[in-house]
């Protein structure tokens, strides 16, 4: 009973709110940042492939909490200095989408 | 008639590939990563001499030359390996040779280009002429025989090549005198070495680590003696602070008889003596370093961040052990490259899509060429120095 009211509201909670510039700013920060241990493309490289195929399978939570906290004793670090909790979630939904481009 | 012909036909491709007699030796590459590009630059006149495109996905790319100068073997991410002539301005030769790329390096005497890559982990050589495959060394380890990435690739006197597992914890050693037939020795590193440089010397080979304090040595003089730790708990078990970029090592570190190396998860320099391997000083810095470069006369040492910090960069005063300067170049600098002899350095920073000359004397800024968010800068004086 109680759980199933939790998810009552995580259902009713917002999707997380992240504003057109913050966005741009996201795939730049995604493509760029992330890009130095994931490849500019997300296919990989010291960090693993980021690419819809990997990540299918995966609940957006527990990316968006790997993208907070980091994974302990891998290269993967902690953004939460600089990503909200919505920041995360927002990048984790659209990495499981296939990621959007830069524009240039 | 036909000898005519022919001599006709050699006429023309005379005519076309006419070109003004020039050296390299003032010439280099930027990477312009996001648009798969390079620009040829020439450091006398800070200026772009001309640009090649089609190279692939160029995040992480690097680069060696020709000991001649006159190509520039790039590395892609996406595993692309191109041949660059830099006076013809294109591409020579191009291929793929992994899935998955980090780097490359150039034999002793000029003849191997090896690629270091993730996926397949392991190395490749490759004939420097054609790009013809001559070996390929599987970074094989553990009892299921599974894979390593490979990271820190140098080339050692002796057509030899050293590489750190970043998987399995070792540095390797393989030798390609007969590329028919590599041997490799193996050494036991510490946790998850993340890059590795070999001194100018080529005497020793250093591999960082990231999975635990401090730096594995080897001296290739004596490898008998195995790998050995240095700099071990310099971060005193105290709390790591994130780590938003992987600092990246070479022999450039060396400046006099200290070598200059990031510390992971701290925001510092640390100074070893190579002469007896021990800390002489930790420098405070503003943030993650990733390149810690020293000016080719050692009086200076330039440092780059990791992001947040990435907009700063910070001169050490290698006489005094101290940051003398701290500079705000532009919006996430990427990369430094000195010229042979130090009289400048090119900054690049990726999100001005500029590259900045300064000159290393006064500190100011003496040029800006505009490249498309610029990552690495390679000049051709890395073709006559070991481990580059
Ligand atoms: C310093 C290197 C590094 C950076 C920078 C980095 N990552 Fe990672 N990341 C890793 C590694 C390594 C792993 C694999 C961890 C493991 O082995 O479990 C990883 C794993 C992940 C995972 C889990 C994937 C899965 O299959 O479960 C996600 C999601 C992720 N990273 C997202 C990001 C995002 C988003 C950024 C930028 C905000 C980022 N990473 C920046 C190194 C990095």
């Amino acid at each position: 009973m109680r759980g199933s009211s939790l998810l009552t509201l995580l259902m009713l909670m917002p999707a997380p709110v992240v504003h057109a510039d913050d966005r741009a700013a996201l795939v730049r920060l995604v493509r760029q940042d992330c890009g130095s241990c994931h490849g500019m493309t997300l296919k990989g490289g010291l960090g693993t492939p980021l690419t819809p195929q990997a990540l299918r399978e995966k609940p957006v939570e527990s990316m968006a909490a790997t993208i907070l906290y980091g994974r302990a004793g891998t290269p993967m670090p902690a953004w939460k200095s600089m990503l909200s909790e919505a920041d995360a979630e927002w990048i984790a939904g659209r990495l499981q989408e296939g990621f959007p481009e830069e524009s240039r | 008639m036909l000898t005519r012909l022919i001599g006709f036909i050699l006429l023309l491709l005379s005519g076309c590939a006419q070109l003004p007699l020039r050296g390299t030796g003032d010439l280099g590459l930027v990477i312009e990563r996001a648009a798969g590009r390079v620009a040829i630059v020439e450091s006398s006149s800070n200026r772009i001499l001309g640009r090649v495109d089609g190279l692939g996905d160029l995040s992480h790319a690097s680069v060696v030359f020709s000991r001649d100068g006159r190509y520039a073997y790039v590395f892609g991410r996406d595993g692309g390996l191109s041949k660059i002539d830099l006076l013809r301005q294109r591409i020579e030769r191009r291929i793929m040779q992994a899935g998955n790329s980090i780097g490359g390096a150039i034999s002793q005497d000029g003849r191997l280009i090896v690629a270091q890559n993730y996926e397949p982990g392991g190395i490749k050589a490759f004939d420097a002429e054609t790009l013809e495959l001559v070996a390929d060394v599987p970074a094989t380890w553990g009892s299921a025989g599974q894979r390593s990435k490979v990271v820190g690739l140098a080339d050692l006197p002796g057509q030899r090549f050293a590489y750190a597992l970043f998987d399995a914890g070792e540095i390797r050693i393989t030798d390609l005198s007969n590329p028919q037939q590599p041997t490799t020795q193996i050494f036991a590193a510490g946790r998850q070495p993340y890059d590795g440089l070999v001194t100018p010397d080529g005497r020793y080979y250093l591999a960082g680590l990231f999975g635990e304090d401090g730096v594995a040595l080897l001296d290739l003089w004596q490898t008998e003696q195995g790998s050995r730790k240095i700099l071990a708990d310099y971060g005193r078990g105290s709390e790591r602070l994130p780590v938003f970029k992987m600092p990246h090592l070479r022999g450039w570190a060396v400046a006099g008889r200290n070598a200059y190396l990031p510390a992971v998860g701290r925001h510092e320099v640390l100074v070893v003596d190579t002469a007896t391997w021990q800390e002489v000083a930790r420098i405070p810095v503003k943030g993650q370093p990733v390149f810690v470069i020293a000016r080719p006369d050692g009086r200076q040492v330039w440092v780059n961040f990791a992001v947040p910090d990435n907009g700063w960069v910070q001169v050490i005063d290698t006489l005094s052990s101290r940051v003398a300067t701290t500079l705000q170049p532009g919006k996430a600098v990427l990369h430094m490259e000195f010229t042979p002899r130090g009289e400048a350095v090119w900054l690049s920073a990726r999100d001005d899509n500029k590259v900045s000359v300064f000159d290393t004397r006064n500190l100011s800024r003496t040029a800006t060429l505009d490249a498309e968010a610029p990552s690495g800068i390679f000049f051709t004086a890395r073709a006559a120095r070991i481990g580059f």
